[in-house]
């Protein structure tokens, strides 16, 4: 808890670096605009041929489409962040500079990866959230409680989309090249969370095992709770609580395998 | 002036005692097992003794330079003295501390500095790079202020506090990559390489940094090195390491020694004569026109041979070059 102090810088120092980045947030907020519309439009054509498919009217889908637009960087969904930077250090043995240093690397990089999202779900969410609710009708809530619970169900996607991407850094140690393996990770959040569709829509014990999965928890379930499909005290207690419990089953994980890579390190040599 | 010491807030550094010895390592030892391919499945575990059994103090607030060979051991052992690798063998301690065990709790007390990384955050101007520093190290306001001060005016850095790293250059960086490491009063700095890549005048501004930083603050400094200007004009003390052993311990005079290196006499005659005979201690070892070159002993003086020459040959002008330690070295290396 003392070192609180030092997570916050890290985590605002994160935030400005990311917004020095002007002219590629600008390109990112375009390209999920014109993504949002593109997909926007195919979800129009099945939504028009199957109505109510996943639960889910018309409005409510396309808010889909655009929060998953909206969140897209925040959460990582496409891999970076963190878990760019990290590889790269690992790769170049900057990561060397990290351990002579009295903090714990995955706090670090949780508070630094904390910092961009906040500025990704600034600077790259909500223009094309507007956008989306001006170009189409949105089933957008208005209880105030409900906007509350989604903040922070919006924070655990992040955090749980963090311990994932840290893992996946963290074999770097192993692999020195973990490119291939961030595209399988890429691939299987798009697919898993719903971003290519909701996961509601599939059927089956399919549907039942992809909705309990990690990746659930970073666009599945917020987006459900920003539609009001979770109602009630209960339901949403639920919803956070999936969230939370992936995120400390993976962050656990996570200080698991970091102690495997330090020793390693410390044992065998940069 | 000198003797102040605590937090004084205003410029001066902490001073510490300059007594008893801050770093020990005693047969320290660092065996990596590597293992090589040797057939389409077959592999074979080979053992290198990266670091075979060296043993040294340095004492507080004195500066010590490494030297050795690419691959010599000099980084490994570097590495054990911050904790980040830990011995195969021996002891060893860093201001009473064991570094493989406590290792953040060292981190706080020492300061180390890559000449071929950073430290600094790329994208965040230096100012922001070191106020992340003083959250890390939790450093007292004041004396951060304090010693942000000193390091700006030493190493002259008002004008790049508020530059992205990432547009510094090579020599600016390393200014500031040095100033990061002392914000939190180190008791000890390792420096790995300081002035690589750096041209001259980055190279003296940071050699007369450390030198001020050494008479001021008493911090115990080790660097390793290949640029042998850095050992001449900051060393009091020289280790040599090659193949993970200990070649040399002791004075930077004492290697010329060691290493029976020679200064060089070259005088200018007024003609062409044959090679320069009799002056005892000295022969000559070159000659070109009018011009002589006369090799002798670094320990001996060069007053009688001098006035031996002037005596018997018609003499023009002279002078005297210092011996080569980079030659005295590479006798040693080739000499094992």
């Amino acid at each position: 808890m003392r070192h609180l102090p030092l997570y916050f810088a890290v985590l605002g120092s994160s935030f400005r670096r990311y917004s020095t980045y002007r002219l590629a947030t600008a390109a990112g907020v375009f390209t999920n605009t014109v993504f949002g519309f593109i997909v926007a439009y195919t979800y129009i054509a099945l939504w028009s041929q199957r109505p109510e498919l996943g639960g889910y009217d018309q409005a409510q889908a396309l808010t889909f489409v655009w929060l998953g637009q909206a969140l897209l960087a925040a959460t990582a969904l496409m891999g970076g962040g963190a878990q760019e930077e990290l590889e790269a250090r690992i790769r170049t043995g900057d990561v060397a500079v990290d351990l002579y240093r009295p903090v714990d690397l995955q706090a670090w990089w949780l508070a630094a990866d904390l910092g961009r999202a906040a500025f990704q779900l600034l600077g790259r969410g909500i223009v094309p959230m507007l956008v989306g609710a001006f170009a189409f009708q949105l089933a957008l809530p208005t209880a105030p409680l409900t906007w509350a619970v989604f903040a922070v169900s919006v924070l655990l996607a992040v955090v749980v989309g963090y311990a994932l991407r840290y893992l996946l850094a963290l074999t770097t140690f192993w692999l020195m090249d973990a490119a291939g393996l961030s595209t399988v990770g890429v691939l299987l959040s798009i697919f898993f969370s719903g971003m290519l569709l909701p996961l509601t829509v599939f059927p089956g014990t399919f549907g039942e095992v992809v909705r309990q999965l990690p990746w659930a928890a970073m666009l599945q379930v917020p987006a459900d709770v920003l539609l009001e499909e979770r109602a009630g005290a209960g339901s949403l207690a639920r919803a956070l609580g999936f969230q939370a419990g992936w995120a400390l089953v993976l962050l656990a994980a996570g200080r698991a395998l970091q102690s495997v890579a330090t020793r390693k390190v410390v044992v065998q040599g940069g | 002036m000198d003797g102040m010491d605590g937090v004084d807030g205003v410029g001066r550094m902490a001073k510490r005692e300059r007594s008893g010895d801050c770093i020990e390592v005693e047969g320290l030892e660092k065996v990596f097992r590597v293992r090589r391919r040797t057939g389409p499945l077959r592999r074979e575990r080979r053992e290198v003794r990266a670091v075979d059994g060296i043993s040294f103090t340095v004492p507080r607030g004195q500066i010590a330079g490494f030297i050795g060979p690419n691959g010599a051991g000099k980084s490994t052992t570097i590495k054990m003295l911050t904790g980040i690798l830990t011995p195969s063998g021996g002891r060893l301690r860093v201001a009473g501390i064991e570094p493989s065990r406590d290792r953040t709790k060292l981190a706080r007390r020492i300061g180390v500095v890559f000449g071929q990384r950073t430290t600094l955050w790329w994208d965040l101007p230096l100012r922001d790079s070191y106020a992340l520093v003083r959250r890390i190290y939790r450093i007292p306001e004041a004396r951060y202020r304090a010693n942000l001060e000193r390091c700006v005016e030493l190493l002259d850095l008002g004008a790049l506090l508020e530059v992205p790293v990432r547009q510094l250059s090579l020599g600016q960086r390393m200014r500031g990559d040095i100033a990061a490491a002392l914000l939190h009063d180190p008791e000890v700095l390792y420096l790995d390489e300081p002035t690589i890549g750096l041209d001259v005048i980055s190279k003296a501004q940071v050699r007369e940094f450390l030198r001020v930083l050494n008479e001021e603050r008493s911090t115990t400094v080790v660097l390793t090195t290949h640029d042998l200007t850095d050992i001449e004009q900051l060393c009091e003390r020289v280790v040599v390491i090659d193949h993970g052993r200990l070649m040399y311990d002791g004075s930077l005079a004492g290697l010329h020694e060691v290493g029976e290196s020679e200064r060089t006499l070259v005088v200018d005659l007024e003609r062409e004569l044959p090679p320069i005979e009799g002056v005892p201690g000295a022969r000559t070892v070159r000659t070109e026109g009018p011009r002589q070159w006369l090799a002798f002993a670094a320990s001996a003086s060069a007053a009688p041979i001098v006035s031996r020459i002037a005596a018997d040959y018609p003499l023009v002008d002279l002078s005297l070059r210092e011996p080569d330690i980079e030659a005295v070295i590479a006798r040693m290396y080739a000499g094992r």
